[in-house]
């Protein structure tokens, strides 16, 4: 334990003085980061101020701060292994991460949360921006920000595991373009980004409820927000525990049968 | 004329040596379908809960999201990798091989690379257009149809110049193609009306980043709402636009020095 200890902390303090050169192109990528849920958040006050400033329980100011607290999570668990995965396979740039005696996935863990520590501070300033111009409402409730935390590491894990597999389509496929649009789609329907999924029609939250996805963003956003009861915050544990336990055996299987496939073209 | 004829010779090249991979033809197919649905199904969602949206009807945002897919299409087509391949030359300096040609350099530089498959989203664009002016029906007369071609002229030479002019800064600061991310995020936004959002977000999606004019502004041309002042003041800032940039243009052209050819 104290050894990966030891290698996170590491490649976190090389990865801060890596990105640290790139700060001007970190804030230009965080524009996306920002105007996505901005523009929800814009169409759905346009719709709740149309229908009486109320919709199924959002007032302008709840979607406000349902949107915020959005933004927030989805940027500390966003991954862009995707597309760093394609090309250093494509290269035969991953020759390097098979010869140290680490499983690459924990380079790559490390790297995500150097990023997010130095990209919060563009991100927190948006916050407070956008929470003065559309009047959020939040008035959090102490036990559901304790139970939002490890909600949001658990989101992390099981999103940076999901989307880590899914990278892997490229030992086997050049088109992961199109691989990663499939994903994208579902992710902004089900995970509650397009719109919380108590807008969603039934059989959508039917599909969203068996997903992995809605447990990634919405239900820690739910938590923060304090909008779930004892009961859903054990329920939304349970399942994110599950999918934990799930993305990590399939993570383990599509990586044993990958890494095989890999032959290190390019180099 | 002959200018015509040249470009059109640069587009046949390309589009020859593209459909030698016709399976990114089909990737690409599926992508649109896939983007296109996306958009459609965000609306079903938003219309399931409200009549209008900011005013717009349905049928007027099922066309905003035609005219977004075919300009999209259209920069996507030959403005985006003309602009990528002249920043790349100029960074290379193989801009050279360009301004020996016998031809008019801008010219030469705004249609010589193409990504023909991007011509899917403006023909899917066109669809939705056309599924959209049958449901409008009766509403849409000469004078919207005449508005909309030359509020869509003015919005796609408006943003053609606004591409020429960020490529052109390379000349100075050779690296800038992070610039270029700011286009595709702020034209996201286009897929919704832009007078829905708070003003500081019009304004920079008017003035900074030209996205409203290549959308918001030809589909409320369309749906009649678009004023004679504001098309007029359309039509105008593209005529300063192209005007500009064309200088803008030179100018950087005396600047470049052949870097490393």
């Amino acid at each position: 334990m104290t050894r990966y200890l030891d290698i996170y902390r590491t490649q976190l303090k090389t990865n801060i003085m890596l990105q640290l050169q790139y700060r001007a192109a970190m804030a230009i990528w965080l524009i996306d980061t920002v105007l996505q849920p901005l523009i929800y958040l814009v169409v759905w006050t346009t719709v709740a101020r149309a229908s009486g400033g109320q919709l199924v329980g959002f007032s302008g100011g709840d979607f406000a701060s349902y949107y915020i607290i959005l933004m927030v999570v989805n940027h500390l668990t966003f991954t862009w292994i995707m597309f760093v995965f394609e090309y250093n396979v494509r290269y035969g740039q991953f020759s390097f991460a098979l010869l140290r005696a680490l499983h690459p996935i924990h380079t790559d863990i490390a790297e995500n949360l150097g990023y997010k520590v130095l990209s919060l501070a563009v991100i927190l300033p948006a916050v407070v921006i956008m929470a003065v111009a559309f009047d959020a409402k939040w008035q959090p409730q102490l036990w559901a920000v304790l139970a939002f935390l490890p909600a949001l590491a658990l989101a992390f894990l099981t999103r940076f595991l999901l989307e880590w597999t899914l990278a892997q389509a490229a030992f086997w496929t050049t088109r992961v373009d199109a691989v990663n649009q499939v994903f994208f789609v579902a992710q902004l329907f089900f995970s509650g980004f397009i719109a919380p999924l108590a807008l969603l029609p039934a059989p959508l939250r039917l599909v969203a409820n068996a997903l992995p996805l809605r447990w990634q963003l919405a239900f820690p956003v739910d938590l923060a927000l304090g909008r779930l009861s004892w009961q859903q915050t054990l329920q939304g544990y349970a399942m994110q525990g599950l999918w934990l336990l799930a993305t990590f055996a399939l993570m383990r299987l599509v990586w044993r049968q990958g890494v095989r496939r890999y032959s290190a073209v390019g180099q | 004329m002959s200018h015509l004829r040249l470009a059109w010779i640069y587009f046949r090249i390309s589009i020859l040596n593209e459909v030698a991979y016709r399976a990114n033809f089909v990737v690409q197919l599926f992508q649109s379908l896939l983007s296109l649905g996306m958009a459609i199904g965000g609306l079903a969602i938003v219309f399931s809960h409200t009549e209008t949206l900011g005013g717009w009807h349905p049928d007027e945002l099922l066309a905003l999201l035609g005219v977004y897919f075919l300009v999209g299409g259209a920069i996507g087509f030959v403005i985006q990798p003309s602009m990528q391949r002249l920043m790349e030359d100029v960074r290379q300096g193989t801009l050279d091989f360009v301004l020996m040609k016998p031809a008019g350099a801008q010219l030469l530089v705004s249609v010589r690379q193409v990504q023909v498959w991007k011509l899917v989203d403006a023909l899917l664009g066109l669809g939705v257009l056309a599924v959209a002016l049958s449901r409008l029906g009766g509403r849409v007369g000469v004078d919207q149809a005449l508005a909309f071609a030359l509020a869509l002229a003015a919005g796609v030479a408006i943003v053609y110049s606004f591409w020429l002019a960020l490529a052109t800064v390379t000349f100075w600061f050779v690296r800038v193609d992070n610039i270029l991310v700011v286009f595709q995020s702020m034209y996201e936004a286009g897929r919704w009306p832009i007078t829905i959002y708070p003003s500081w977000l019009r304004y920079a999606l008017t003035f900074l980043v030209p996205v409203a004019f290549a959308t918001t502004i030809p589909a409320e041309a369309l749906s009649g709402r678009l004023t004679p002042g504001a098309l007029l003041g359309a039509v105008s800032l593209a005529l300063v636009m192209l005007a500009a940039s064309r200088w803008f243009w030179r100018r950087g052209i005396s600047h470049y020095s052949g870097a490393s050819a």
